[in-house]
């Protein structure tokens, strides 16, 4: 049993008890939501080098011998995973201490915080299908408390959208658990990946059922084609700090579920997979369409998010491609993007909250001026917003080369091209934001809130300028994250060392049970 | 029976999906209620219905007769009861305040956050 992999998700759960305790004094919860978010990201960085150097560690609850009970999991996707929710966790607390209003601080705003961390850290380290059904409901329980929390008119009705769509996937998740259950008389991923294909070999039918209800279920978390009309419709609602960490994690959550469950699914279904390339198509194109109309810069980002899980999506309808190579370029592609894309779309959130802060105002036609007001700013916007169009030499062009060149090897064409048309849109709509809030001049007559104090601007600054150097790091020396990206790729494509990881768990036996 | 239960998981799923499609927030609600128990009673049933046997190992022998139903599901079932629970106790709330706050529960009303 390997304490690495039950710490990140111990750290979190402490973290919201003590705050909970704390209940009195909102300085205590969050410097406890800091604390515990400090640690949080130590041992998430502990385990993914555990995970680099030793290869899959795997922790059974209850000291149940696998495939029966619970066990937690960690390869190297998964710990990739922890360590940009843990870094997310620690800029998220430090810009909510000082863009969180008190009000919002006594609802419990910290404590939540550890919750979503636990929810989301959970699900990335869970090896079983019923326990990531659990974790999914944690981190939404928060996230459904974190967006209405501030009571404002437009948060109430976003949040009766996010959460209606959501309890409706969480139900067919459910549904699919059940049946997998039933087809197959486990719910361990790995045994999963064992008996799946002989299960499809004698129903296909049922198989396609199956993996038709999970996809669906993951496709409307992670926002996908046709099923992302919430996504939109919220995220801008919430307070940025909210809205930063939702945007950086929640619908990334859906897309690790997506991969998870179809390179379970893939050998057994591959028909199904193959829609996948079409749905990444249309996800990149209407998703960068909704972002080129729209004039409220957190709205643009939201329908960016969408364009982006397009992106990512690439790799996992690639499964269905008969080429081992493209397989493996495909998912490789689909890990560097997700780690690329969440360091980038959560800094332009938090550039679009500070922006905020500094104006008063989100729509652009309102808004200008801060290039002179803030050139710290205006610079730090550029780095996120031009890795999110893909221009070299940051991040993003080699997130988008890799699926990009995985799309051409795979013959899959109709991608390739909306990724084109959707790279350039993004950068028309970066320019747009660029132009309207940071360039052009102030319209005559809009009045500003009051400037922010020092402290303000290093809590706000800090964590952007953090977020900024991560992107231009991978920028300039993409080669080490691509390597951990392509064996991340190999663990999930050909998962029998995790299923022998998990399989030949040795559990001591002490005394009777 | 199996087939009873099973199609009263369709009416469920069916009305479920039914009353979420109204323009009315308070229905919305009951079709997430109804959608939920037909998921719940739908992973109940993947255990197997079994009469008047339950899962335990008798006294003085250490495995279990067959012929039982496989209680795991009923776990599971439980744990989503119970989850389901909170889920539509805090929805129920939230749509109380939604509709105090904007004056109406009618969906095709509710576009203050669309484009």
């Amino acid at each position: 049993m390997s304490l690495w992999v039950v710490l990140p998700i111990l750290i979190p759960l402490m973290g919201a008890t003590f705050g909970w305790v704390a209940w009195r004094s909102t300085r205590v919860q969050a410097a406890i939501g800091v604390a515990a978010s400090s640690l949080h990201l130590l041992v998430a960085i502990a385990l993914l080098v555990e995970v680099r150097q030793n290869g899959i560690l795997v922790a059974p609850i209850g000291s149940w011998t696998p495939p029966i009970g619970i066990v937690l999991q960690a390869d190297l996707l998964g710990a990739i995973m922890v360590v940009l929710t843990a870094l997310l966790g620690w800029t998220s607390n430090i810009t909510a201490l000082a863009e969180v209003a008190e009000p919002q601080r006594r609802a419990g705003f910290f404590p939540l915080m550890q919750v979503l961390l636990l929810g989301v850290t959970g699900s990335f380290l869970t090896g079983d299908i019923f326990n990531l059904f659990v974790f999914f409901e944690v981190m939404l329980m928060a996230s459904f408390v974190l967006l209405a929390l501030s009571g404002e008119k437009g948060a109430l009705e976003g949040a009766v959208k996010y959460v209606g769509l959501n309890l409706f996937s969480s139900a067919l998740f459910l549904t699919g658990a059940g049946m997998a259950y039933a087809l197959t008389g486990t719910l361990n991923m790995a045994d999963l990946f064992v008996k799946l294909p002989e299960v499809a070999a004698q129903d296909p039918t049922a198989v396609t059922t199956l993996g038709a209800l999970l996809l669906i279920a993951f496709g409307v978390k992670a926002g996908v084609f046709p099923l992302y009309f919430w996504l939109p419709a919220s995220y801008h609602t919430a307070s940025p700090a909210v809205s930063a960490i939702f945007a950086g994690l929640l619908t990334k959550v859906g897309v690790y579920a997506l991969v998870r469950l179809t390179t379970i699914l893939a050998p057994a279904s591959a028909g199904l997979i193959d829609a996948v390339l079409w749905v990444a198509a249309a996800t990149m194109l209407f998703g960068v369409l909704g972002a080129v109309a729209q004039t409220h810069t957190r709205r643009i980002l939201g329908f960016h998010i969408l364009s982006q899980i397009g992106y990512m999506i690439v790799g996992v309808g690639l499964l269905a491609s008969p080429d081992p190579e493209v397989r493996q370029l495909g998912m490789a592609a689909t890990v560097f993007y997700l780690a690329h894309h969440i360091l980038v779309k959560t800094n332009l959130y938090l550039v679009a909250g500070t922006a905020l802060r500094m104006l008063g105002e989100e729509r652009l036609k309102y808004a200008g001026g801060l290039a002179k007001r803030a050139p710290w700013l205006a610079a730090i916007f550029l780095v996120p917003a031009f890795s999110l169009a893909g221009l070299p030499p940051l991040s993003g062009f080699w997130a988008k080369l890799a699926v990009l060149r995985s799309g051409a090897f795979g013959d899959a064409w109709v991608a390739v091209a909306a990724a084109a048309v959707a790279g350039v849109l993004t950068l028309v709509s970066m320019l747009k934001i660029w132009n309207e809030v940071f360039w052009k001049d102030r319209p005559e007559g809009e009045t500003s809130p009051p400037p922010m104090v020092p402290s303000e601007i290093w809590l706000r600054g800090v964590p952007m300028v953090l977020l900024a150097l991560a992107t231009l790091t991978i920028g300039l020396w993409p080669g080490p994250l691509y390597e951990i990206a392509q064996d991340a790729a190999a663990q999930l494509l050909d998962p029998t060392a995790t299923v022998d990881a998990v399989l030949s768990t040795e559990v001591a036996q002490e005394g009777t049970r | 029976m199996t087939w009873l239960l099973a199609i009263s998981v369709g009416a469920l799923v069916a009305s479920g999906v039914y009353l979420m499609l109204r323009r009315s927030l308070v229905k919305f609600l009951f079709g997430i209620v109804l959608l939920s128990h037909g998921a719940n009673l739908a992973v109940f049933l993947t255990g197997g219905i079994v009469r008047g046997r339950s899962a335990v190992v008798p006294l003085g022998e250490t495995t279990l007769e067959s012929g039982h139903a496989d209680p795991l599901p009923q776990a599971l079932v439980l744990t989503a009861i119970v989850i389901g629970f909170a889920v539509v106790s805090f929805l129920a709330v939230l749509i109380r305040r939604a509709q105090e706050e904007l004056g109406q529960g009618d969906v095709d009303e509710m576009r203050e956050t669309e484009s």
